[in-house]
């Protein structure tokens, strides 16, 4: 091999270069034209990317920022001028001078009456309360009481603090304090996989009754396993049956699975709350029909069974769709000859069709999960308490309780695992054999 | 599909059997969104059948519920329904106003993502395209990340850039979504495109331009409409993004459904389904004809 | 292209009008209660001042209040909020003050500081309403009468679902009544961890048959569609069910809460002046009154209480509906908001991890 190649290259070299009309050599012209193409094409797709550079990657960026940097205890933004001013100062720069474990003498109360006295002034106790209470659940009020009182305390300062409230003497207060002082923290990700950093510093779970995250996060998974074997076992039968119908039959029922992908998600689920509701079509069917007696209703909506059911739905198309087109090409004179060869029907279609169909399963099943590991519309109006997915609380942390940075956390974890997934998709499948109808 | 003659009795209850399931499963896709549309013209505010509605009488049927569509939220409803009733149901009723709102932000953003979407597209399609497959997936991953993911950056990003609660801020955001629509579409119909075609207009002295307008447009056509379709749909459906980032104000078809969904499924929902489903079906039957004119034009099919 | 221009006279011409015009958007709970605010105070403004009210619907509008001023971008003017947030937002900065010199007098001359009722006026807000959380039935789908707070945590003696609120408020006060707790000594034990975890044994009992609620229309629909034969609301909303709607429903005042709703703005608001002037005018004797004939919430006035008669179809009494009515009040909780405004982000916090348990 060595060899031929030195030949080849001997023979070149024995050569005269081949030039261009112009004198140019060929391969520096047949580069220069192949970088300007290159380059043409790129400046096609630049805009675009540029535009979802702007508007999707960045945003998410910034989320991600957001995810580890919480500036609530250190200093506060005035909501119209936007000026910032620091806050907890004294109590900073005590962190600074003594090392964690330090027991908190009355320097350290000092420097904490102080700064409450600024957190009075500058109204920003219940927010730096609130960052506090991140860390340690029940601290909040402790800062909003502390600081309404703050004017008033006097030296010694650590007896007139715990006058007011003994939790001051809590070593775990002073711990999240300290993890609080500094804006850049890791905190929400271990407070979203359910851990909080000990006194000493070190990551421990958290309170049993507070344990909430990783239910989730597992509920989800195992909710999206579920949905996208439900999806595989209603999918690979009608996706069989529309590859081996004639073509005008299997277009027609085509539609079947095209129009509920063509419409609107939430006119989806509202007609899956007419059908579950316990005065619904569903439970009067089967009461009308005598299955049923009027007080047994099932209650299949606003749990686990309502999100199942209309997810399942709602994303089947997404299975058919890469099953038909990975089913349609395969030759039926494969299954013929083994049948020939005497194959039973079960054995023809477990040994040489199925073999056949798994890029199509694992085309389906990845973008299906992918999709339901994600859903929030859904789960949101027919899920009730325990049908809810992570997304759930994402948008309840965004919206309700306003704690921004575990959303971004919880959000940070979330896409890490989605990215991880799609990295996979592509890999395997190639993301430009993604189709559409 | 039709079972060979000498089958055995047992393959043939299986090959019955089979297709009963499948027609179930057919009826299971179908049969939620198709059910709305009956129900939608119950006369009594409820969601299931009435015994009426059963019996087929006629009295148990009503358009009440079209009706109150038109009449939500105007000044005088109850005014005679002359040119008066019908500006003011078109200033002030909310249905209405919604509609407007998706339809003026569902254009726009279809417009941003067709445009630059069709345009990347074409570089994409180009073998000579560097990091074709990293920028692809940057392109596509809209579609694959979870709109609550999108939403949150969103709400923070145009909080801080002053876009949040404007119409722009909501038109970037579902343009965004639909792009990844455009591409997919797009790039499939430019799948075993001919170039040689557009060297020959090059050849014989069209500018670049002329080239794209008279060759290579026509030819992408379908492909660019069925993606503009599919981004126009993205964003008349999405509901998320707009809960996150538009004022209160800018209520969207989806948006005021959301609102209802939650606190009272009145029929009126039911009838602004029935109506979004007719559209669907519409889309639908246009995207369906426009690929198989695009098959015809490149001769991928007989037809 | 002529759609093209329409369209795009349509989209700018709805922003020029909202930027040009004089308005003001008042943001609250929606369905029958927006409804009657609307009646007796946005209208009546409007027609005295020229200033258009935009009305916008929220859950619950202090958290989203919350969220506008923290990210800096402000689209309300005016906030309709319960006590303990009025106070809590006012506290964390996030609410103009308002001068209460502003507020009329009462017709007879008395001050508009001495008309209002105790603590219905603060630093940040003014209350227009006493409002309170009772539990309703659906007559049609109960055998027998349920009479005390405990027959709705009594799943044996009344079978069916039940709806309450998603929020530990008023939730948890009322598990611990039903589970016998009087009402003077209900927030001392709530103050316990035993307290808390009482309560949440309480709910524990019926957590399985529980359909939660978020929006203060979705208990009289719950209830009129049968999905629930119970459900915690706020009084007005099934007051309006039933006598406007003729819906089967019936309120059991035993361990009902009391709570103030209250106007605050928030800081930063687009137009506040307007925002003074509604609040204002919306918070005299007159209109206070006025609303009392469209929902069944008492008047913050004192003043008010004689101008309250009928409801508007010209029949129904309101004074017997209203959670202020002696027959109402024997055992009623008022609502501590120094308690929830010191601890309402931590027992939500427990709440929402005892939910998906």
């Amino acid at each position: 091999m060595a060899d031929m190649t030195a030949d080849v290259a001997q023979m070149r070299g024995s050569q005269e270069k081949l030039t261009t009309a112009d004198g140019k050599p060929l391969k520096v012209a047949l580069a220069a034209a192949q970088a300007r193409s290159k380059r043409r094409a790129f400046y096609l797709v630049a805009p675009l990317l540029f535009f979802v550079l702007l508007t999707f990657v960045v945003p998410i960026g910034q989320m991600l920022h957001q995810s580890v940097y919480n500036p609530d205890f250190v200093y506060k933004t005035d909501v119209t001028t936007k000026e910032t001013t620091p806050i907890m100062v004294n109590l900073r720069n005590w962190f600074d001078e003594n090392p964690r474990g330090t027991e908190p003498e009355e320097a350290a109360y000092e420097a904490l009456a102080k700064d409450l006295v600024v957190l009075r002034e500058v109204k920003a106790a219940g927010i730096a309360g609130t960052r506090i209470n991140y860390e340690r659940s029940g601290s909040r009020s402790l800062f909003t009481k502390s600081a309404r009182k703050a004017k008033k305390l006097e030296a010694p300062y650590k007896e007139a603090l715990l006058d007011v409230d003994d939790e001051w003497a809590d070593p775990t207060v002073w711990a999240a304090m300290r993890n609080a002082s500094s804006a850049y923290t890791m905190n929400f990700y271990l407070a979203a996989i359910d851990k909080a950093r000990a006194v000493d510093g070190s990551v421990e779970a958290v309170d049993e009754k507070r344990k909430l995250y990783v239910k989730l996060f597992m509920r989800t998974l195992m909710l999206s396993i579920l949905i996208t074997f439900l999806t595989f076992v209603l999918g690979y039968p009608i996706a069989h049956m529309l590859a081996t119908l004639p073509l005008r039959y299997s277009n027609l029922l085509m539609i079947l699975v095209l129009l509920p992908f063509w419409t609107s998600l939430l006119v989806r689920t509202t007609s899956w709350m007419v059908l579950l509701q316990s005065q619904g079509v569903v439970n009067d069917a089967l009461v009308g029909t005598g299955l049923l007696a009027d007080e047994n209703r099932i209650q299949m909506m606003y749990n686990q069974i309502g999100t199942i059911i209309a997810m399942t739905h709602i994303l089947l198309p997404f299975m058919v769709l890469p099953l038909y087109s990975v089913m349609r090409p395969i030759n039926p004179s494969y299954v013929r000859a083994a049948r020939s060869l005497g194959a039973t029907s079960w054995t023809a279609f477990r040994r040489i069709y199925f073999p056949q169909t798994i890029p199509g399963i694992g085309a389906g099943a990845l973008l299906v999960f992918i999709l339901a590991v994600g859903y929030y519309i859904t789960p949101a109006l027919v899920g009730g308490a325990d049908g809810q997915l992570i997304s759930n609380l994402i948008a309840f942390h965004m919206t309700k309780s306003l704690n921004w940075s575990l959303a971004a956390a919880l959000a940070g974890l979330l896409l890490a695992g989605i990215l991880v997934l799609y990295w996979l998709y592509d890999l395997l499948i190639g993301i430009d054999n993604l189709k559409l109808g | 599909m039709a079972l060979p003659t000498h089958a055995s009795t047992l393959e043939r209850v299986w090959h019955r059997a089979y297709q009963v399931i499948c027609a179930l499963i057919f009826l299971f896709l179908i049969a939620p969104i198709l059910i709305v549309i009956p129900l939608s013209f119950n006369a009594e505010p409820y969601f299931t059948f009435t015994e009426g509605m059963l019996k087929l009488d006629p009295e148990a049927y009503s358009t009440r519920w079209y009706d109150l569509l038109l009449t939500f939220g105007m000044q005088a409803p109850e005014a005679p329904r002359d040119g008066n009733w019908w500006s003011d149901a078109w200033e002030n009723a909310q249905w209405i106003n919604a509609a407007k709102n998706s339809v003026i932000i569902g254009f726009f953003s279809t417009l941003v993502a067709t445009a630059l979407g069709t345009l990347a597209a074409l570089g994409l399609s180009r073998p000579e395209m560097p990091f074709r497959r990293a920028i692809m997936a940057v392109l596509i991953s809209p579609m694959i990340v979870p709109i609550i993911i999108t939403a949150t950056g969103l709400f923070f990003f145009y909080s801080k850039t002053g876009l949040a609660n404007s119409y722009a801020g909501i038109i970037l955001a579902h343009a965004t979504l639909g792009i990844p629509f455009v591409i997919i579409t797009v790039t499939a119909t430019l799948v075993g495109f001919d170039h040689s075609l557009t060297r020959a207009a090059a050849s014989l002295g069209a500018s670049p331009s002329k080239t794209f307008f008279s060759i290579t447009l026509p030819l992408i056509l379908p492909g660019v409409i069925s993606g503009a379709l599919f981004a126009f749909v993205t964003s008349f459906d999405e509901v998320v993004v707009v809960l996150f980032i538009a004022a209160h104000d800018q209520q969207t078809i989806p948006r005021q459904m959301w609102n209802g969904i939650r606190e009272q499924i009145s029929p009126a929902i039911l009838s602004v389904a029935t109506l979004l489903v007719i559209i669907s079906i519409a889309l639908l039957t246009t995207v369906e004809l426009l690929r198989r004119r695009s098959e015809r034009l490149r001769g991928l099919s007989p037809g | 292209m002529k759609l093209k221009t329409a369209l795009l006279a349509t989209a700018l011409g709805g922003v020029a009008f909202g930027a040009a015009a004089q308005e003001v958007t008042v943001m609250s709970w929606g369905g029958a209660y927006t409804k009657s605010q609307v009646e007796a105070y946005h209208k009546p403004f409007t027609a005295e001042f020229g200033i258009a009210v935009n009305s916008v619907d929220s859950d619950n509008p202090a958290t989203p209040i919350k969220a506008q001023v923290e990210a800096g971008n402000v689209t309300v003017d005016v906030a309709d909020v319960e006590f303990s947030d009025a106070v809590r937002l006012c506290d964390e900065g996030l609410l103009e003050e308002i001068d209460l010199s502003i507020l009329p007098d009462a017709p007879d001359g008395t001050s508009a500081e001495d008309d209002f009722i105790e603590g219905a006026l603060q630093d940040c807000a003014v209350a227009n309403i006493v409002w309170s959380t009772v539990y309703a039935y659906n007559t049609a789908n109960v055998d027998g009468t349920p009479t005390t707070i405990g027959d709705f945590f009594d799943t044996a003696k009344f079978p069916g679902k039940r709806g309450l609120r998603k929020s530990a408020k008023a939730t948890l006060e009322m598990a611990l009544m039903a589970d016998g707790v009087p009402a003077g000594e209900v927030y001392d034990l709530l103050e316990t961890d035993e307290g808390v975890d009482r309560a949440f044994a309480k709910l524990d009992s019926i957590k399985g048959d529980i359909v939660w609620w978020e929006a203060g229309a979705q208990p009289p629909q719950l209830l009129a569609d049968g999905e629930v034969v119970m459900s915690t609301a706020y009084n007005g909303r099934i007051f309006n069910a039933a006598v406007a709607e003729g819906q089967p429903l019936e309120v059991v005042w035993d361990g009902q809460i009391l709570d103030f709703d209250l106007f605050v703005i928030p800081k930063g608001a687009p137009n506040k002046e307007e925002a003074l002037k509604f609040i204002a005018f919306s918070t005299d004797t007159q209109r206070l009154a006025d609303q009392a004939s469209w929902i069944s919430y008492g008047p913050a006035r004192k003043s008010s209480g004689a101008l309250v008669g009928l409801f508007n179809d010209g029949k129904t009494e309101m004074a017997p509906h209203m959670p202020t009515a002696a027959a109402n009040l024997e055992n009623a909780l008022v609502n501590n908001f120094e308690f929830w405004v010191d601890n309402d982000a931590e027992l939500n916090e427990r709440f929402n991890a005892w939910l998906s348990q």
